[in-house]
């Protein structure tokens, strides 16, 4: 088959390549060179070195902060978005009436774009914060719980379908052999349900890391950071470092190229994971 | 009390946690559709309470909004760019992909690697350089935003459909090939059928992605050529404080009715498009 097709090379891989490598590969390449040099366009650069990168973390903390801000923030969310989802997961796996019709609704948040949810939840937590005559800019602790609010609400549905899935392969006959021999609740739950979904559990980690980690859209109609720079996250501190001061570019470019970096190792790490549960099983 | 009508009482429970959670899972945005015909002196501050006949404006906000920001045209854009994205990624992604499963050499081992590898790099990496890219080759409208959409949603769909090609036996092309056909005329005629449930998938997951997508239409289009996410973020980040919150709510329950009435009319395929992406992605 190698031969006869290989002359329809062009036809086939060209369009697609070509807009890839146009659009993605070469500014990739861009990105990576620019992150050592200082610039204001493209064209006009002059080599810094690791310039960039120490002015990233040393100028000032506003990088810093905002990872720090960025790994709570995604641990509180992995933690609370997948124990809700799982416990609504095991809730509609029951066998209740109306299943579907729930499933339908926890999902649909998740359709909804970044920018319209964050600033649904901008009205609604403003809304519960004039009580007390504050805004959601007031504090940064109200901006995190509110990110956390929003992360929940977009992502437990999504995630407790993939549960659901998971819990769906659970054979009822290892359950029923397991009360026979006296098993409770509990023990069923943590030695045979826990352990049988642990691939879906291990996917839904990941996705609410990777989503929570690299926010952006919600991020910005939800508080754009304020107060300050407080509750600015990665993604939004890196767009700011490129837009809103000129001659910051290069250092931009550099805290994205670190933003890639992390985002990688957590990647990798998935990768190497998932493997090993599918050499295991 | 026997076993039986215990779990009936505990199901009856159950159920009824279930409903209370199904609305607050619906209230935001039930909250957004009610404050769209409130005067928008009653939103802000008070988002929860009911329309009364002295804050009932009917569709007031509605003509405002959209008169005000050229909501329509926006609209129609979004529609344009996220129809014809999908079209030519479906297209030209599932033909890439066939090429790489079906023709097993060193090009297309780097280029699959290539596509996969893009999937991990996070937006902020490449959007300074990728935004150059596209205003020196005058790629910056409408139009020229859809090659764009291309490359950057190549990487998910090829992985994708090679994913879903290696499983699909060679036996019925290699038939055709002996029968004289040339490599376009089986594609079309013979892959490109088979591969429709993962090309339904492949398509809802883009179309997601990109009627929803902010950042990349923000940096290519601007406010010239507003999409729907960006007419939002420009409503409220333009007016400085002066927001007319009677028409943002109009604004916001308009960018979230195609998205409902698509999924309740796709649930089955979307919910189960997504959940694909996840386990693959």
């Amino acid at each position: 088959m190698n031969k006869r097709l290989n002359r329809y090379m062009p036809l086939f891989v060209l369009p697609t390549l070509i807009a890839f490598i146009i659009f993605f590969v070469i500014p990739f390449i861009m990105g990576i060179y620019l992150s050592f040099t200082k610039f204001t366009t493209v064209t006009n650069t002059q080599w810094v070195g690791f310039g960039n990168y120490v002015r990233a973390f040393k100028t000032n903390n506003d990088f810093t902060h905002a990872l720090w801000f960025t790994v709570r923030f995604t641990i509180v969310s992995v933690i609370t978005v997948n124990v809700f989802a799982f416990l609504l997961a095991l809730a509609l796996t029951k066998s209740l009436k109306g299943t579907n019709v729930f499933r339908t609704i926890f999902f649909m948040p998740n359709l909804i774009g970044g920018i319209v949810l964050g600033y649904i939840w901008n009205l609604i937590i403003n809304g519960v914060l004039h009580y007390f005559g504050v805004d959601i800019t007031f504090d940064a602790r109200y901006g995190f719980w509110g990110l956390v609010i929003l992360m929940n609400w977009q992502l437990i549905g999504y995630m407790m379908v993939i549960y659901i899935a998971g819990l769906q392969n659970i054979s009822g006959d290892l359950l029923e052999a397991a009360s026979i021999d006296g098993a409770s609740s509990a023990t069923k739950l943590f030695k045979i349900t826990i352990p049988m979904v642990m691939p879906s559990i291990t996917i839904c980690m990941f996705l609410t890391l990777t989503n929570s980690f690299k926010l952006f859209d919600q991020n910005l109609a939800l508080t754009s950071g304020a107060p300050g720079r407080e509750t600015a996250m990665l993604a939004l501190d890196i767009y700011d470092t490129f837009y809103g001061r000129i001659g910051w570019q290069g250092v931009g470019q550099a805290k994205a190229v670190v933003f890639f970096i992390i985002v990688a190792i957590i990647a990798f790490i998935q990768l190497r994971l998932t493997r090993s549960k599918e050499i295991d099983n | 009390m026997s076993i039986n009508s215990k779990n009936k009482v505990s199901a009856a429970w159950l159920t009824a946690l279930l409903c209370l959670l199904s609305v607050i899972f619906l209230a935001p945005v039930f909250i957004i559709l009610i404050n769209s015909f409130k005067s928008k002196l009653y939103i802000m501050g008070t988002p929860f309470t009911l329309p009364n006949p002295d804050t009932f404006v009917g569709f007031q906000n509605y003509v405002n909004g959209v008169k005000s920001s050229d909501l329509i045209l926006s609209f129609g854009r979004s529609v344009f760019i996220t129809v014809f994205s999908v079209f030519a990624i479906i297209f030209l992604t599932s033909m890439t992909a066939w090429f790489i499963v079906r023709v097993n050499n060193a090009f297309t081992k780097i280029i699959y690697y290539a596509f996969v590898f893009s999937m991990i790099v996070p937006f902020q990496m490449v959007m300074f350089t990728m935004t150059y890219t596209v205003n020196v080759l005058r790629f910056n409208n409408p139009v020229g935003i859809i090659p764009v959409y291309l490359g950057f949603g190549s990487g998910l769909s090829v992985f994708m459909m090679t994913g879903f090609l290696r499983s699909v036996p060679m036996d019925l092309e290699e038939a055709a090939m002996i029968d004289g056909c040339t490599g376009p005329q089986i594609f079309f005629r013979i892959v490109f059928p088979i591969m429709k449930p993962t090309l339904i998938t492949v398509a809802i997951l883009n179309a997601m992605w990109i009627w929803n997508d902010y950042l990349l239409p923000y940096l290519i289009l601007g406010s010239t050529n507003k999409t729907m996410p960006v007419a939002i973020q420009l409503a409220m980040q333009g007016a400085y404080g002066s927001v007319d919150w009677g028409g943002f709510m109009a604004m916001l329950v308009l960018a979230i009715i195609p998205i409902v009435i698509f999924y309740l009319f796709g649930q089955k395929y979307i919910i189960k498009g997504v959940m694909a992406g996840a386990v693959k992605g």
